[in-house]
């Protein structure tokens, strides 16, 4: 066990390198240090030893990948590529190219990524089920048809959308609850309901119709029969056999998206004023700040591998018939 | 003669008619391709979901025929001397709809309107006074508009639709006519057999769809040239206008992006499915790396270096249509090459059980090259998991380009698509008193393209994938059981 989770950590960090490799090119080769310089100081005609000191300053100074006036190893370490890939994997991000901290920023703002994040998958898990199971309880009936035309329906309509309409709707026009904003402690709740709410109708559709085919594969198995010809009412076997053996194939296939959930929701966030990672992220995007995308890639990326080793452990601990050779 | 324009996304969807097409000569020729297709023909709502799909790809085709109209020469000049071409690219649909193109408000206006929706500073009798303007175009035949407006729009809508209705009755009558003569049985019966559904093809639910859309275009076809029927927007362009322009970026983005997923998906599926070990191990790698990378920033990654590129590179672009074309092509081929990671897992998962197969080992044995075996017995054999998969992920791409275009990496500025009309509502929505029409004009194209390709799309999945049969409901008592028809 112990020796299969050391490989996979391995092979984690092996992608991760992959992936450091990968937007390194895309954010440096293409768009050289020199050009960012000339975004950054803004102004039609830049001189080249302003450049240079922006350079200097900023630590864009050296050869990309191949520095050929150092000596020995220095000629692969003295390079922007290992100075500015080696401290992500202790976790130092640095400073963005404004100058602002990337770490204090990223310790900030992660409390109210996950306060929205959180309750929503969690809430969204909880009421997907529900709803799926009504769904495969009245199965073969008109409301299971209509249910599945509504679910079809809401999957086709774009999340922004219900963002929109949500905010206006219960903050404009109802005025429940503020449009946007933030605060700390329990303030935090009014800010949260609408954000929560419109995140969990948005992906009912879509996430209904794939538990309603987990579930109704799950009853066409053997153990249901049985369970129905001992006798046992059509409600108990969904809600205690069905529920319980698919169950867990569902919560183990949400232990990948766990870590993500730091990541926080971009579009929300940026929506409703909470000043989380997500927003960070669109405001780096659009201020073109390399130093703070190339972090969250980094960061994303390293949850992401997070998720998918956990997933594998919560398998085997799970399900005593997976063996991990 | 205009000079045609060839854009880069043009090309493209020629590119992708033609393969379409010869995949239909393909199917109609493969009987078994041919039993599958039928199995969607046999579904009332795919059916009615390809008509709708019919009329926005026409949409997207006649928007991507671009030309440089000619200059009328100018008085004093030679015979001789060179023709000059506008400035300006038109598309067919440009053509098409001059009338609602050029009749360009000043502001918002709210549907049907004959005045703007906020107040100027006009002179009247000398006096200037703050009021609302009327409006250049929109119900600009009206005396009296206060007490004309209502009658006149009640008056022309009556008219639109009673000739829409009149077109379909008559269409109707014909069409039930000539299969009544063609089946050889009075025109009753025939009619009936086509209604309750004893044909090979859903007529009822075809023909409703028609109904609908037909009376939808007459109606509009009857107030358009006199009215915004939805409204204008904040520079005064037409609403509806607007819309059916943004139409064909939805369309290329859905289709390029899938179309591009399809070369990178299918060669690494395929090599990894079937050399395993190192090379396996080397595809998957790549894969896992790439998706291991949010995808929006990745996304935003590479949109943020092309636009590096394209502004670096003005030179190569001779006016902004084509910049902001080879925007939108380049972003279609970007989700395609960041999004190849799903399928070519998919791909390779069906090679690995290919290839243990005895035909495969069978032609192995045989001493039928490496290449071969890939070509001739895996392609076509995986060929129905890319179906399904193109017809998935086209409504997913086009619910994406709208947050992409919110995040600000999507299609330039400058192209209509639905993601610019929602990002530039989200202020309007917070506006007294609110303006909600172009929002919700967005939202029901949006909805009309995405909902009939997933209707589509889950008809088609059904009739590839057999297993996905056994999740299809079917109430008790409701006839509209292809699976039954088929017998």
């Amino acid at each position: 066990m112990l020796n299969y989770i050391i490989r996979r950590v391995l092979y984690g960090l092996l992608i991760l390198i992959g992936v450091n490799l990968l937007t390194f090119i895309l954010f440096f080769a293409v768009n050289t240090p020199d050009d960012m310089a000339r975004i950054n100081i803004g102004g039609k005609r830049v001189s080249a030893d302003a450049i240079a000191k922006w350079k200097t300053q900023r630590g864009y100074d050296k050869p990309l990948l191949f520095n050929e006036q150092a000596q020995g190893v220095e000629k692969l370490s003295k390079t922007l590529f290992v100075e500015r890939s080696l401290p992500l994997f202790a976790l130092q991000f640095g400073a963005s190219d404004t100058g602002r901290d990337i770490g204090y920023e990223l310790r900030q703002r992660a409390l109210p990524s996950l306060a929205l994040a959180l309750p929503t998958f969690l809430l969204g898990v909880f009421v997907v089920v529900v709803v799926s199971l009504i769904m495969v309880f009245f199965r073969n009936t008109y409301v299971e048809f209509w249910s599945v035309a509504f679910a079809v329906f809401l999957l086709s309509v774009s999340g922004l959308f219900y963002i929109i309409a949500g905010q206006f709707l219960f903050s404009t026009v109802l005025k429940l609850v503020p449009a946007s904003g933030f605060a700390g402690g329990l303030d935090m709740v009014v800010f949260l309901l609408l954000p929560v709410a419109i995140g969990i109708v948005s992906r009912m559709g879509g996430e209904a119709l794939f538990y309603r085919t987990m579930f109704l594969e799950e009853i066409g198995k053997d153990y249901v029969r049985t369970a129905r010809s001992k006798g046992l009412s059509e409600s108990v076997v969904l809600f205690r056999h069905v529920l319980g053996n698919a169950l867990l194939p569902i919560l183990t296939s949400t232990v990948a998206v766990l870590p993500l959930l730091f990541m926080g929701a971009l579009i929300m966030e940026s929506f409703f004023g909470i000043p989380g990672l997500g927003s960070f992220t669109i405001d780096a995007i659009n201020g073109q700040d390399f130093a703070v995308v190339r972090a969250m890639v980094f960061l994303g990326s390293a949850l992401y591998i997070l998720g998918l080793v956990l997933t594998d452990i919560s398998y085997t601990l799970a399900d005593p018939r997976v063996r991990l050779a | 003669m205009p000079k045609f324009v060839l854009l880069a996304t043009d090309l493209a969807l020629y590119f992708q008619m033609l393969v379409l097409v010869l995949y239909v000569r393909h199917a109609l020729r493969t009987p078994l391709l041919r039993q599958s297709w039928r199995y969607v023909q046999r579904d009332g709502a795919a059916m009615s979901a390809a008509v709708v799909l019919v009329v926005f790809l026409l949409i997207a085709l006649l928007d991507s025929v671009h030309f440089r109209p000619r200059l009328p020469p100018a008085p004093d000049a030679a015979p001789a001397a060179e023709i000059a071409y506008s400035t300006r690219t038109l598309s067919v649909l440009d053509v098409l709809l001059t009338g609602p193109r050029e009749a360009r408000e000043k502001t918002y206006s709210v549907p049907l309107a004959t005045h703007q929706f906020s107040k100027e500073s006009i002179q009247r009798e000398g006096v200037t006074v703050r009021d609302f303007p009327r409006l250049q175009y929109g119900g600009r035949h009206l005396e009296q508009p206060q007490e004309q407006w209502g009658g006149d729009v009640l008056r022309r809508s009556v008219n639109g639709l009673g000739s829409g209705l009149l077109v379909v009755v008559l269409g109707a009558a014909l069409l039930l006519l000539r299969q009544s003569q063609r089946s050889g049985q009075a025109f009753m019966p025939s009619a009936l057999d086509l209604w309750q559904g004893r044909s090979a093809l859903p007529w009822r639910a075809i023909g409703v769809t028609l109904t609908v859309l037909l009376l939808l275009v007459a109606w509009v076809a009857a107030l358009w040239p006199y009215y915004h029927i939805m409204g204008t927007d904040q520079t005064g362009n037409d609403v509806l206008f607007v819309c059916l322009k943004s139409v064909r970026t939805a369309v290329v983005i859905g289709s390029l992006a899938t179309i591009a997923t399809i070369p990178l998906a299918l060669l690494f599926g395929i090599l990894a499915g079937y050399f395993k070990g190192w090379v396996d191990d080397g595809i998957q790698y790549a894969y896992t790396v790439l998706s291991s990378i949010p995808s929006v920033l990745l996304i935003s990654a590479f949109v943020l270096m092309i636009q590096v590129f394209i502004d670096k590179n003005p030179q190569w672009f001779e006016t902004g249509l084509e910049r902001a074309d080879i925007r939108l092509f380049l972003l279609a081929t970007i989700l395609g090459l960041t999004g190849w990671a799903q399928l070519a897992r998919l791909l390779r998962a069906e090679t690995l059980k290919l290839g243990e197969l005895e035909y495969v080992q069978a032609a192995r044995a045989f001493g039928v090259s490496h290449a071969g075996i890939m070509r001739r017995h895996l392609l076509p054999n995986v060929t129905h998991i890319i179906v399904i998969v193109a017809v998935l992920d086209f409504s997913g791409l086009v619910l994406y380009e709208a947050v992409l275009s919110y995040v600000g990496v999507g299609v330039d500025p400058n192209t209509q698509s639905f993601g610019t009309m929602i990002n530039s509502a989200r202020n309007e929505m917070s506006r007294d008193p609110v303006i909600w029409w172009t929002l919700s004009t967005a939202f029901a194209f949006m909805v009309a393209l995405v909902l009939s390709m997933t209707l589509f799309a889950s008809a088609v999945r059904e009739a590839f994938d057999p297993r996905a049969r056994a999740y299809r409901v079917r109430p008790a008592g409701a006839s509209t059981l292809p699976s039954q028809e088929a017998a």
